[in-house]
C-alpha cells in the first residue's frame, strides 16, 4: 500500500491547490484548513514552504492518545478516524508530534487518509504517493 | 459552518466588516444588494457610495479604505485578487489598486466580501481580522519600521496561522503619505499604485492582518464540482497561462524593445543596446531562485530573484529575495537606464524595503535624473547625485524620497508632474495621469492611461491596439476602449486575476456564478456591466474628475514607435473624444435649456 509523501517541497509555490483538493473532494468542505494536507511557511514566504501532513509513522501517538478508539491505525498506515465513536476531544492532534490532525471550531478532527486525491492538483509534482516503509527522500523514484 | 456573504443566510446581501479606528471597534453590516454591485470593483463603488465624503479631502478620518473581493472568490483557481478603493492622495479622487498574494482567500476564509475602515487611530495601529477576531491593538512600537521589518516583527506578534493568512503593512513611504505609497502584501505583492499606503499612514493604521480560519460547506449539486475541474484543467493543462508560468511578464521587454515601444532613460529612447541586459531570459537564466503563486493559482506567475551583496571585503555577503515583473524593470531598469539585472534587483529591493509604488518611484527619479543632467535642480535638492545607470546613487536616493527628507523629496513625492511644475521641467515629466505604465506604445495607449479610470494599463487594451494597428480612427478606438472597460470591470468584479481572461470568458463565469449559487448576478450581467460601468466612473467624477483638465505632456509627442513618430492631431482628437465619452458616462445629462 502507499501513503502520501510530499517529497519535493521546494518545488512548492503556495497555490494550496492540494489542501483546497483534500478539503473539496474528500471533506466536502470549502476550505484550506479541514483538510489533511496544509501549506505554510517557516517564517515568511522568503522561507519557502511546507506540507503539514500525516507521517504515517508506524507507533501513531494520535491513536495511542484517543480515549474511545477513534483514531486507529490502519494496516496499511496512516490512521483512520471513525466519526461515529469520537467525542472530539482533541487528545489525538495534542499527541501528534508532527501537527498533522487540524481540528476545526466544532473540534472535529481532520487527518490525511493516504487516498492521494490532492496529487493531481499540484502543478510542481511535490506530492507523490509512495510505498509504506520505501525510500522516502526525493531523488528516490 | 458558519455564515459568509455566500453563504444562504446572508444573501442577497453582502458580509461587511467596517472597523471605526477612531473607536477601535467594528460591526458587521448586511449591504445590499449582490446582483446590483456584483462584487469587487462593483461593490467597491458602491461601498464608495456609501461611506465615503466626496467633497472631504482624501485624509479626511472619514473617508473609508475599501478591500473587496467577488463572488467567485475561495469557490474558482486564480480569482486571487483584491480591490483596494480609497480616495487617492495623488489626485484627491476615487481611485481603485489590485492585489493578490493571500489577501483575497485569506477575506474569503475570514468570512467577509468587504473590509472597510474608516476613521483615524490615536496612535499606530495594527488591525487583525479573523473568522471569530476583530482587534485593534496598539502597533506605536512597530512605526518607523521598514516593510521587512514590519513583516517579520507581525508573524511574532500573531503566532499561528502560518500559510493562511495575509498580512498587509505600509513602510516609511506610507508614513510620510507620499502619493506613492504602496500597501505592501505577503512580501511580494502590492495595492502598488495610487498611493494606498497614504491612506493607511493618514489613518495611523501600520497594518492588517487577515487570518484565513473559517470553513465553509460546498455548493450542493453537482455542477460546481464538474465546473471546477474543468476550469482548473483549463488553466493548467493548456498552453493559455505558459507565458505567465514560464519567463513571466518579464517576457515582454524584448518584444517592446524591438518594436521600439520600450521607454528608456525617462523616455528618450524607445529601444536600446543595453536590452540585452535585461532581458526576461537573462533574468530567469541568471538571478530566479524560484516561483510562487497567489493563493488559489497553480499558474504561479511570481517570480523571485535575489541580491547579494558584500558588505565587507572579507568576503561577507548578504542576500535578499525580491520578486521581479515587466513593470519593476522597465521602471528601475530601463527608464534608469540600469541594465545589468542584479542591479535592477537592487533598486527594487530598495523599493520594496520603504514602500513605494516602484512604477512612480522609478518614472519619478528617471524624471529627477533628466532635470539633473539639464541643471534645473542640483545636488543640493537631490542630496546625491543622479545619473542615468548610477543604481547605487538611486538606492539613496530611494531612501531620500521614502522619508520625504526634503522640501525637493517632499515634492517629488507628490508625483513627477508635481515637480515637474515646481521645478520647470513639466515637458518631461512621464505622467500619463500617474507616472507611465512601459508602454511607449503610440497615440491609444497614452490617451487611455491619461484618461482611464486607475490610470494604468490593465483599464484598457489599449498598448495591444497600438501594437497590432497602424489604423487611426478616433470613433472605432473610442468604441473599442468603453468596450473593452466595461468588460474588464465585471472581471475584476468577480475578482479574477486579468492573466486568467483567456479562461474566464463571459459564459464560464455565468455558469460559474449559477454553480454557487449567484445565479441572480448572471441573469444580471448585462445590465450590472453597464450600471457599474457608469457608478464606478460616477465615484471618480463626484470627487473631481475632468478628464480635460490632464494633459500629455510634450515628450510623449517625441515618441517614435515602430509605427513612426506620434501624429499629435490624432492624439489630440483621441483624447477629447475619450474625455467626452467618460465624463457621458459619469455624470448626469445635462437637461435641454
Amino acid at each position: 500500500m502507499k501513503v502520501l509523501r510530499p517529497v519535493s517541497m521546494d518545488r512548492c509555490i503556495g497555490c494550496h491547490s492540494c489542501s483546497l483538493a483534500c478539503a473539496r473532494l474528500v471533506h466536502g468542505n470549502l476550505s484550506w484548513n479541514t483538510a489533511g494536507i496544509r501549506v505554510g511557511s517557516a517564517g515568511g514566504l522568503s522561507t519557502g514552504f511546507e506540507a503539514t501532513v500525516c507521517v504515517a509513522c508506524a507507533h501513531p501517538a494520535c491513536a495511542e492518545a484517543c480515549p474511545t478508539g477513534a483514531m486507529a491505525p490502519r494496516k496499511q498506515g496512516g490512521v483512520m478516524h471513525k466519526k461515529s465513536k469520537c467525542i472530539n476531544c482533541g487528545q489525538c492532534a495534542k499527541a501528534c508530534p508532527v501537527d498533522a490532525i487540524y481540528m476545526d471550531a466544532g473540534m472535529r478532527p481532520f487527518v490525511c487518509i493516504h487516498c492521494g486525491r490532492c496529487v493531481p492538483f499540484c502543478p510542481h509534482e511535490c506530492l507523490e504517493l509512495r510505498p509504506l516503509g520505501g525510500d522516502d527522500t526525493e531523488d528516490a523514484a | 459552518m458558519t455564515s459568509s456573504g455566500f453563504t444562504p443566510e446572508f444573501r442577497p446581501n453582502f458580509r461587511v466588516m467596517l472597523v471605526d479606528l477612531s473607536r477601535g471597534k467594528g460591526e458587521v453590516v448586511a449591504f445590499p444588494d449582490r446582483a446590483k454591485w456584483v462584487g469587487g470593483s462593483g461593490l467597491a463603488a458602491g461601498l464608495f457610495a456609501a461611506y465615503g465624503v466626496p467633497d472631504a479631502p482624501w485624509d479626511d478620518p472619514r473617508q473609508p479604505l475599501i478591500f473587496a473581493i467577488g463572488p467567485l472568490t475561495g469557490f474558482f483557481p486564480l480569482m486571487s485578487k483584491t480591490v483596494c478603493a480609497f480616495k487617492s492622495p495623488y489626485h484627491d479622487q476615487y481611485a481603485e489598486s489590485h492585489a493578490g498574494g493571500r489577501s483575497a482567500l485569506s477575506l474569503f476564509f475570514a468570512g467577509v466580501d468587504a473590509l472597510v475602515i474608516v476613521g483615524r487611530a490615536e496612535r499606530p495601529v495594527v488591525v487583525s481580522l479573523g473568522h471569530r477576531r476583530l482587534q485593534v491593538s496598539d502597533a506605536h512600537f512597530l512605526w518607523g519600521a521598514d516593510v521587512f521589518t514590519t513583516g517579520k516583527r507581525l508573524r511574532k506578534l500573531q503566532v499561528g496561522g502560518s500559510g493562511h493568512r495575509s498580512i498587509w503593512r505600509i513602510g516609511p513611504a506610507g508614513e510620510n503619505k507620499l502619493a506613492y505609497a504602496c500597501i505592501n502584501v505577503d512580501t511580494y505583492r502590492h495595492f502598488g499604485r495610487l498611493g494606498s499606503g497614504a491612506v493607511m499612514g493618514a489613518k495611523n493604521l501600520k497594518a492588517i492582518l487577515v487570518q484565513g480560519d473559517g470553513d465553509f460547506a460546498l455548493p450542493p449539486g453537482k455542477e460546481y464540482a464538474r465546473l471546477f475541474q474543468k476550469i482548473f484543467t483549463d488553466m493548467t493543462a493548456t498552453d493559455m497561462m505558459s507565458k505567465y508560468h514560464s519567463l513571466g511578464t518579464a517576457v515582454n521587454l524584448k518584444g517592446l524593445d524591438e518594436i521600439k515601444s520600450l521607454p528608456w532613460r525617462n523616455l528618450q529612447a524607445t529601444s536600446d543596446a543595453g536590452i540585452e541586459g535585461i532581458t526576461g531570459q537573462k533574468f530567469a537564466d541568471d538571478t530566479l531562485l524560484r516561483n510562487a503563486a497567489c493563493a488559489g493559482c497553480p499558474v504561479g506567475c511570481i517570480h523571485i530573484g535575489f541580491v547579494r551583496e558584500k558588505f565587507q571585503t572579507e568576503n561577507r555577503y548578504l542576500y535578499r529575495q525580491v520578486a521581479y515583473d515587466y513593470e519593476p524593470i522597465f521602471a528601475t531598469g530601463t527608464m534608469l537606464g540600469v541594465t545589468d539585472a542584479f542591479k535592477v534587483l537592487a533598486i527594487m529591493d530598495q523599493v520594496e524595503k520603504y514602500g513605494l509604488d516602484v512604477m512612480s518611484a522609478g518614472v519619478a527619479l528617471a524624471w529627477a535624473t533628466e532635470a539633473f543632467q539639464k541643471g534645473l535642480i542640483s545636488e543640493k535638492e537631490t542630496l546625491v547625485p543622479l545619473s542615468f545607470g548610477d543604481a547605487e546613487g538611486y538606492k539613496q536616493a530611494i531612501y531620500h524620497l521614502s522619508h520625504a527628507a526634503n522640501e525637493f523629496y517632499r515634492i517629488l513625492g507628490q508625483g513627477a508632474l508635481v515637480a515637474g511644475k515646481h521645478y520647470h521641467g513639466e515637458d518631461f515629466a512621464c505622467v500619463l495621469g500617474q507616472e507611465m505604465a512601459g508602454y511607449a506604445t503610440g497615440e491609444a495607449f497614452f490617451v487611455a492611461e491619461s484618461l482611464g479610470f486607475r490610470h494604468s494599463h490593465l483599464d484598457t487594451g489599449a498598448y495591444a491596439m497600438d501594437q497590432k494597428s497602424k489604423e487611426k480612427d478616433v470613433v472605432k478606438t473610442v468604441d473599442f476602449l468603453v468596450k473593452d472597460e466595461r468588460e474588464r470591470i465585471m472581471t475584476t468584479s468577480m475578482v479574477a486575476c486579468l492573466f486568467a481572461r483567456g479562461v474566464y470568458k463571459e459564459e464560464v463565469m455565468k455558469e460559474a456564478l449559477r454553480s454557487v449559487g449567484d445565479g441572480p448576478i448572471a441573469d444580471n450581467w448585462d445590465a450590472a456591466s453597464f450600471a457599474l460601468h457608469k457608478a464606478r466612473w460616477k465615484c471618480r467624477f463626484d470627487t473631481g474628475y475632468d478628464p480635460l483638465s490632464i494633459s500629455i505632456p510634450k515628450r510623449f509627442t517625441e515618441v517614435v514607435t515602430w509605427k513612426g513618430g506620434i501624429d499629435t492631431v490624432y492624439m489630440e482628437e483621441l483624447r477629447q473624444a475619450y474625455a467626452k465619452a467618460l465624463t457621458g458616462l459619469g455624470t448626469e445629462p445635462k437637461a435641454e435649456a
